[in-house]
């Protein structure tokens, strides 16, 4: 034997699985060191999707960095803008109303079920499966299809929001959900009776990257990929957020901790979320959607339309007895309209105004007012309408523009401090580490993202296997590269 | 100034340009040879970020891409055009631009995305602001992520594309 | 059947955080600094000397068996604080459904600190990454490279003086520069239409 190795002189063979490749998930690169066809080593290269979005949160502020969380894992956006919302919320010490709760609950189950279809679809593909991706892709459809009914969008949506949600939901929507509730467990069961018991799937996922729970634990894995191996932790019970205390679920943990435990463990994670969406969807309680306090959310537009409906005319103007001529409104105008000397009240140029609001939100003695009915009027003609006081509900409506515009522009004020708040994603656990310094914009946002240390664990499980396994083993631990590199 | 249109090749005009005057013939194959490629374009998968999500929807049942011809194609060798559906980053550049000098001729490119188009939301250190920099696209498709019916519009201005083209067959192309 | 499904009972909770804390400043006085509290979440700021024990304590006593390493990650605090940079351990037990945060404070010239792959496994990628955005040195670490920017990057893209959108196009990632030239070359044999 040993002189048949010095004749032949093997040695280990060096594979690139680069990072275009049907079967990686996005672009991960895998540097296979093999032994004939049993692998040696597996270097995992990341980064190909790194866009920088922990250093552009720290420039944008609170509300402007939510839709980034969007594109982090792409396959189920409104679970990660649902645990950016509740980290901000608990960061500015707000609450969401009951209702909207419910409704981020009902969304976040629902994304939910999309990652695990879309899971199923990838995992069945690369294992040979076609038909699976092919039914998969017509129940996502159908909950795409739901989410544009809701928010307008199918992918990136960025329906939840710190204080609560964009809109109410339309009953159409409910009905057409609990229709789908109905349907939805006959086609789990025709995706079972596809593969469940099938010789192939058994034979390629039993026993394939099996790791013990102390091990698990260990590197750092979460959600169904930990609750394969037989470890209860799910954050949905360990530290309930929305309304996860207020309905009935069970959590699926497997045994063995092989590939198909896993498996198993988000096909009945599927049903489970089926029914908590079917209790919300019941206990459901009426009320607003957004938390009422105005000095950390985005009130309605509506309450703004009185001064910047298009169809009003009205018009900007300085009044001379109230303006101290500081200059501050004629440096913030963007179109120069604003002309006067110091210490001297100011004026504004009817015919180049905007009638953008940066000199409204920046005049600190309330000499700017915006008076109904006077687009177009001649000089004198607009002093008369200004010297009449203005009816309450244009003053309303001028301080609620003012606050939008700060918000907007600075972002809100939040307290300094630190925190950490972890939601459980589909694909497993998501924090945000938040660091505040006082100021609107994030100093430090921290993205704790499942896939990125779950990609980091491939090592541990493809160790000892055949090539075709670790195809088994990259679908079996659901990475997203978008969350993987941020 | 008149051209002869039986002569076969380039002829050379008053200014010295050389054009390939058309006749029956060029025009005829020109249209065969151009349908024959615009009805069975087949995409190399390059799904890079979440465009390819919306990529892979369109390519499923509800809205078919295989109507169209359109095939995914696992290797660039095998393949009619990519479809760079995501952000570029600087790392992941000399994996595009190599997928792209590997299929062969006549080949084209989809910016798909916003990101594709112009670096889209991300403007920061490691994102390439376009893959334009350093690829000649045909069609941009924008968005984020284009519905797949806006790609399914997209691939049909490639092949509206593809139509006219003139004499992309003949040597003296 | 080998998965089974339970309804999952709250195991009962552990120690406060705060106690946790008083835990760890009986055990290890002269390495804790300070404790800071918000919306009841405690930190506990350490010295960077001892942080290899301290968390191998938290892990291995029966009491704490805080075996979930959460999160690790940097804050790059320059202009703001005395020392530089802090590394965060956020840590969870999973038995007792309790948690504690603890900050490492690593001083500017020559980042260094010592590596807790040796508790927890996971700590590997995570401490690549901080190597690699803010150039804080692991030792001991198995392996220590660049993870998510190409390997010959030069600078570390979280500091506070790095700026947004990079260095500038002269300065750029020599790699990407290449393709430029490259697709410039190759202009000349594209189709034109």
């Amino acid at each position: 034997m040993e002189q048949l190795e010095k004749i032949f002189e093997t040695r280990e063979l060096n594979v690139n699985m680069g990072p275009q490749h049907p079967a990686t998930h996005g672009v991960l690169r895998l540097v296979l060191d093999i032994d004939g066809e049993t692998i040696v080593k597996v270097t995992p290269h990341v980064g190909y999707l790194h866009r920088g979005i922990e250093k552009l949160g720290e420039s944008l502020s609170y509300f402007q960095a939510l839709p980034l969380t969007d594109r982090m894992d792409y396959v189920s956006a409104m679970s990660n803008n649902i645990g950016y919302v509740i980290a901000v919320e608990k960061l500015f010490g707000i609450e969401a109303p009951e209702r909207a709760k419910f409704i981020r609950t009902i969304v976040g189950e629902m994304s939910r079920i999309a990652n695990h279809l879309l899971w199923l679809a990838t995992h069945a593909l690369d294992i040979g499966a076609m038909t699976v991706f092919l039914y998969c892709f017509r129940e996502r459809e159908w909950i795409l299809d739901l989410y544009e009914m809701i928010c307008g969008a199918r992918l990136t949506v960025t329906y939840p929001r710190v204080g609560g949600v964009r809109n109410d939901v339309p009953q159409e929507f409910l009905d057409s959900l609990w229709k789908f509730t109905d349907e939805f467990p006959s086609r789990i069961l025709e995706y079972e009776t596809l593969i469940d018991q099938n010789r192939i799937w058994l034979k390629r996922t039993k026993g394939i990257g099996v790791i013990s729970a102390e091990e698990a634990v260990s590197w750092g894995m979460t959600g169904p990929t930990l609750r394969g191996s037989g470890v209860p932790y799910d954050i949905r019970k360990h530290a309930p957020y929305d309304a996860y205390d207020k309905v009935e679920f069970d959590v699926p943990i497997g045994t063995e901790g092989d590939t198909y435990d896993r498996y198993r463990c988000r096909m009945l994670e599927m049903r489970q979320s089926n029914n908590i969406i079917r209790q919300c969807i019941e206990k459901l309680p009426p009320g607003p959607v957004m938390a009422d306090a105005p000095k950390f959310t985005l009130q309605p537009k509506d309450a703004m339309f009185p001064v910047t409906h298009p169809t009003k005319q009205h018009a900007y103007y300085i009044e001379e007895k109230v303006c101290k001529g500081c200059g501050m409104c004629m440096r913030a105008c963007p179109a120069k309209a604003i002309t006067g000397e110091k210490k001297k009240p100011h004026k504004i140029d009817q015919a180049i105004c905007l009638q953008c609001a940066n000199c409204l939100a920046v005049c600190k003695f309330k000499g700017l007012k915006i008076v109904p009915g006077g687009k177009g009027l001649s000089e004198d003609k607009l002093k008369e309408l200004a010297a009449a006081p203005l009816p309450e509900e244009i003053t309303k409506a001028t301080a609620h523009l003012v606050e939008h515009f700060t918000f907007v522009k600075r972002g809100p004020r939040a307290p300094e401090g630190e925190l950490y708040v972890a939601t459980e994603v589909p694909k497993g656990e998501l924090g945000f580490y938040f660091v505040s310094d006082g100021s609107g914009k994030p100093y430090r946002m921290r993205l704790r993202a499942p896939s990125f240390i779950h990609a980091g664990c491939l090592p541990r499980l493809c160790v000892g296997h055949l090539v075709a396994d670790v195809i088994a083993a990259i679908g079996t631990i659901d990475i997203v590269l978008g969350e993987c590199d941020r | 100034m008149l051209i002869d249109t039986s002569a076969t090749g380039l002829v050379t005009l008053d200014d010295g340009t050389k054009i390939l005057p058309p006749n029956l013939i060029i025009t005829s194959l020109d249209k065969i040879v151009n349908w024959g490629r615009l009805s069975s374009i087949w995409p190399t998968t390059f799904g890079l970020a979440c465009c390819a999500i919306e990529m892979m929807a369109a390519g499923a049942a509800h809205y078919d891409f295989d109507r169209f011809g359109i095939i995914f194609r696992g290797s660039p060798r095998q393949a009619d055009c990519v479809i760079v559906a995501g952000t570029v980053t600087k790392k992941m550049a000399p994996v595009v631009r190599r997928v792209y000098d590997q299929i062969p001729e006549p080949r084209y490119v989809v910016a798909m995305g916003s990101c594709a188009c112009t670096g889209g939301v991300f403007r920061t250190y490691s994102t390439v602001q376009g893959c334009d920099t350093f690829l000649p696209v045909d069609v941009y498709v924008p968005g984020c992520p284009p519905r797949p019916e806006t790609l399914l519009e997209g691939m049909m201005m490639l092949q509206e594309k593809i139509r006219k083209e003139h004499a992309r067959w003949s040597p003296w192309r | 059947m080998a998965v089974i499904e339970v309804r999952l009972s709250l195991p009962p909770k552990g120690l406060e955080a705060k106690e946790i804390a008083e835990k760890i400043k009986e055990k290890f006085p002269d390495q804790v600094i300070d404790v800071a509290e918000f919306r009841d979440q405690v930190s506990v700021i350490v010295k960077k000397d001892q942080v290899v024990p301290i968390c191998k304590y938290l892990h291995d006593d029966p009491l704490l068996s805080l075996d979930h390493l959460q999160d690790l990650t940097a804050v790059d605090y320059s202009g703001k604080k005395d020392v530089r940079f802090e590394v965060v351990y956020n840590l969870y037990s999973i038995k007792y459904r309790h948690k504690i945060r603890i900050r490492a404070q690593v001083p500017e010239p020559n980042p260094k600190i010592n590596s807790v792959v040796p508790v927890w496994a996971g700590a590997n990628w995570h401490e690549r990454e901080c190597f690699d955005m803010f150039g804080i040195v692991f030792t001991g670490h198995p392996d220590l490279r660049r993870i998510l920017l190409p390997e010959d990057w030069e600078g570390h893209p979280l500091r506070k003086d790095y700026p947004l959108k990079g260095p500038g196009p002269e300065n750029d990632w020599p790699g990407f520069i290449e393709v430029l030239n490259r697709s410039k070359e190759l202009k000349e044999f594209e189709w034109e239409g």
